[in-house]
């Protein structure tokens, strides 16, 4: 009973890292990587900071237009 | 092929490690959408109907039913704020499975086989699939701000009933509907913007329209927040600190992640929060020094110049440095916040000390907003049950992250509903603090002045406005829900820790005392109400009694950060608005290209000397500013979205579907009557007219009567109601010219007889090869799909490598 009450808390703990990484965006570099390694395998992806200044380049671009209330 | 499926936090699995039995029932196999391939995309939605499950929709229904006749009928004898919390989430539970459900299967027709945005672009950037439960938290985070924690609380002098009515009802038939038909025909047409499906479905002329609209709208609202940020923040040096400080917080955090930690959102995030728990706490040790305090202490003008200077530098900051970092801090409030609020309403439960409906219902004299009842409540209450903001939001972002249109129910309608209940408990917190408390805290001075006969301005002593405002409370003749004249009372602790009930010039006091302010006199805007009933909700759990100063200032920076960010971000929206419209006159082409600084700075200059001006005039009105304001907010939120359910229309008739027409149009013909005829009174009425006052304010300048600050404030009320009358007779003919494009282009429909979706702007139809479930929590059917998808897809993959 403890294990299977163990095992819950460590599925739920980890629905909610898993959450809060996807939420706050952090899991986008993750998942440009899986993707990148299906589309060019073989080939270099950009490193995590270069990912994330052409990121930023794109969306000084691409403004979002939501707002307010 | 690895997806935001596969790392779900569910067990989905990934393609080949699962295996796949054979194990639907007829019934199932059914409803399983293959594409030419043979793999499973997706589920037919159907309704069925078992046993418990009817049980449990009844109970639901009687519940619900229960707890609305509770509301409806109760008279004398004070009620559980709880049943507020019952009625909402029951028929919020009811609309969203039946109503909903029927609208996406005679209007939407979702079609799991046909592929989403994401799926047809997919080009790593915004077009990228994104995971069901995290785009509804995304797109909640997106439509959800400050709006419906203020109007509810300005509507709440009438009493709780119209509004509880209006903003349950009217999110079920009108908001809901309403972003989640946005959302929808913008993700048939690759995520376009509603100004670009404007254009496209109804002709260039109605895109242009919409698109100046658009901009001076943001302006509005940008000015309005600003203005109700402002007035919790004068003369409060806790207040003006705490929040000053997250601009060096936010820099910290911006710092933090681009050099130190790059990537690392949540411990970034965690700082900040940290951070500024630390900085609220700080706050009242300021409030406290003789010496700091003074400094920190800042009239509304100030406040206003010195927001304007910011938000103009801010704008040519790199984003990372501070918008980042701050909607992280303000996303993790949003939905944190939320939390803990409905879990201190249930612990603290509070009783309602408002009747369903008050003396001044009947009135058109009301002190928070003026005008009858219909329409100005729902033009006060505005984004709780309906905001056409939303139309942006929902035809922005969120279209070109879904993975399936089968979720569009949950994500759309699902959204809006939380934001409604976010509505809810601001009403919540109006009604269940004592009404002389709540009128004390929303009439402005020069209100408290002529009801009382005592003259007070913001600058009088605080017991001298205590005073002058528990005069003006006993003056009103409003009743409280047990049928007695209203008093100010104020509940709190006495010195041996025992609850004790203040009253009259004691009960404010006590109650400034309590949250660590100087005065509760004549706050309006709504923020400092709120923020008094979350303290109160929140110290019944967390830290008790002497906590409540520190959750007041909680709720207060939570308004606050919505509302900055929405500045900032409204600066830099605009500002693109602004270029592009520039950039359709041939010599300004130029405005067009983002990164061309000159014209960076002069479209955000003239973006922030909109709003700006507007905000200093609100500030310097003799009235607060609030009073002249919220209408002409509300009447413009109000107005866009009969212009969603104008778009919307002529999608749903153009494709054939005239039939159910009546579920866009019902709002729509709603919503037009509604704001029109707010918006004629504005114009024309010879009592709450904005040119009826610009006329009354001019006798009265022209009397000589006035002198010194009296003078400079009926001068500012002056060209307030001016700039307010004229951009009412604005918004009127732009969006009757806008709907009357509608109908022109519905009854051109009908006539030619053609329909479909090739009469339309809507993509073609393209095979899905993706599968995601479509609610929040997955079906066992759903279940079996994924394991029969993760199969097929690596058979298929091997196949496709033993071909190559």
């Amino acid at each position: 009973m403890p294990r299977r009450l163990a095992a819950a808390l460590t599925r739920a703990w980890r629905g909610v890292v898993w959450y809060m990484r996807e939420i706050s965006g952090e899991a986008r570099y993750d998942h440009y990587l899986e993707r990148f390694a299906s589309e060019h395998p073989g080939e270099r992806p950009l490193s995590e900071k270069e990912f994330l200044r052409a990121r930023e380049a794109y969306d000084k671009e691409h403004p979002n237009t939501s707002c307010c209330c | 092929m690895t997806s935001a499926a596969s790392t779900a936090g569910t067990p989905a699995p990934a393609p080949g490690k699962l295996e796949f039995k054979d194990d639907y029932t007829p019934e199932e196999a059914e409803r399983v959408i293959r594409n030419s391939k043979g793999l499973p995309v997706g589920v037919k939605p159907k309704m069925v109907w078992t046993w418990p499950k009817a049980l449990l929709w009844a109970a639901i229904s009687i519940v619900c039913a229960i707890g609305w006749a509770i509301l409806a009928v109760s008279r004398g004898e004070q009620i559980s704020a709880i049943w507020f919390v019952v009625v909402a989430i029951c028929s919020y539970a009811i609309a969203y499975r039946f109503y909903a459900y029927y609208i996406q299967i005679k209007i939407m027709r979702t079609d799991d086989a046909n592929a989403t945005p994401a799926e047809r672009v997919h080009d790593g950037a915004n077009f990228e699939r994104t995971d069901r439960r995290v785009l509804f938290g995304q797109h909640f985070a997106g439509i959800s701000g400050a709006g419906p924690l203020v109007g509810p609380i300005l509507a709440a002098q009438m009493g709780y009933l119209p509004s509880v009515l209006w903003i349950i009802l009217g999110v079920i038939f009108a908001g809901a509907v309403q972003d989640m038909l946005m959302l929808w025909i913008s993700a048939r047409r690759r995520g376009r913007s509603f100004g670009q499906m404007a254009a496209d479905e109804m002709g260039k002329f109605g895109g242009m329209v919409l698109s100046i609209f658009l901009v001076v709208m943001t302006a509005i609202a940008m000015a309005f927040l600003a203005l109700v940020a402002i007035k919790a923040m004068a003369a409060s040096p806790w207040a003006v600190f705490s929040i000053g400080m997250t601009i060096p917080i936010a820099l910290i955090m911006g710092c933090y992640q681009r050099f130190l930690r790059p990537g690392r959102v949540i411990e970034t995030t965690i700082l900040g929060f940290v951070l500024l728990v630390l900085d609220i706490v700080a706050g009242g040790w300021i409030a406290d020094s003789p010496v700091l305090a003074p400094i920190f202490t800042l009239s509304a003008k100030e406040l206003v110049i010195a927001l304007v200077i910011y938000s103009f530098c801010a704008a040519a900051l790199p984003h990372w440095l501070l918008v980042t970092p701050r909607d992280y801090l303000s996303t993790l409030m949003k939905i944190g916040t939320l939390v803990l609020l409905v879990i201190g309403i249930i612990i603290a439960n509070p009783s309602v000390k408002v009747p369903g409906l008050t003396e001044l219902a009947s009135t058109s004299t009301g002190p928070t907003f003026s005008g009858n009842l219909f329409p100005f409540l729902f033009i006060t209450i505005a984004c709780g049950a309906l905001s056409g903001f939303h139309g942006a939001v929902s035809s922005g972002l969120t279209p070109k992250a879904l993975e399936k249109e089968n979720q569009i129910r949950m994500i759309g309608y699902g959204s809006m509903l939380v934001e409604s209940f976010t509505a809810v408990i601001a009403l919540i917190a109006a009604i269940t603090i004592s009404q002389g408390v709540y009128f004390s805290t929303n009439m402005s001075a020069a209100q408290i002045s002529a009801a009382s006969g005592m003259t007070i301005t913001s600058t009088s002593a605080a017991d001298e406005q205590a005073e002058a405002a528990v005069k003006a409370v006993n003056s009103m003749k409003v009743s409280d829900i047990e049928g007695n004249q209203m008093k100010v009372t104020w509940e709190s602790e006495g010195s041996n820790g025992d609850t004790k009930t203040y009253e009259g010039v004691e009960a404010l006091k006590q109650a400034a005392s309590d949250i660590g302010e100087k005065s509760i006199v004549s706050r309006t805007g709504g923020a400092t109400t709120f923020a008094m009933g979350m303290a109160s909700f929140l110290k019944s759990y967390l830290g008790g009694h002497n906590s409540m100063a520190f959750w007041y200032h909680f709720a207060i920076m939570f308004e606050a950060l919505f509302i900055l960010t929405t500045v900032d971000n409204g600066t830099r929206v605009a500002r693109y608005q602004i270029g592009e419209m520039l950039a359709n006159v041939r010599k300004l082409k130029k405005f067009g290209d983002p990164t061309w600084r000159p014209g960076n700075i002069i479209t955000t200059l003239i973006a922030t000397a909109l709003w700006g001006t507007m905000l200093y005039m609100g500030v310097s009105d003799a009235n607060g500013g609030i009073n002249a304001m919220v209408p002409i907010f509300g009447i413009s939120n109000q107005l866009l979205a009969a212009a969603c359910f104008m778009l919307v229309t002529v999608c749903v008739v153009k494709m054939g579907r005239a039939k159910y027409a009546w579920i866009p149009v019902i709002p729509l013909v709603w919503d037009v009557a509604v704001t029109f005829t707010a918006d004629f009174q504005k114009i024309f009425d010879s009592k709450i007219g904005y040119f009826a006052a610009a006329k009354t304010w001019q006798a009265k300048i022209d009397s000589g009567e006035l002198t010194g600050e009296a003078l400079t404030n009926a001068k500012a009320s002056l060209s307030n109601a001016y700039l307010d009358g004229v951009l009412s007779v604005f918004f009127l003919i732009m969006m009757a010219t806008f709907l009357i494009c509608g109908v022109v282009v519905i009854v051109k429909t009908l006539k030619a007889g053609r329909f479909g979706a090739e009469t339309t702007s809507e993509d073609p139809f393209v095979e899905s090869e993706w599968f995601a479930p479509t609610s929040l929590i997955a079906t066992s059917l759903e279940k079996k799909v994924a394991r029969e998808y993760a199969a097929k897809s690596y058979e298929l993959a091997h196949e496709s490598k033993a071909a190559a």
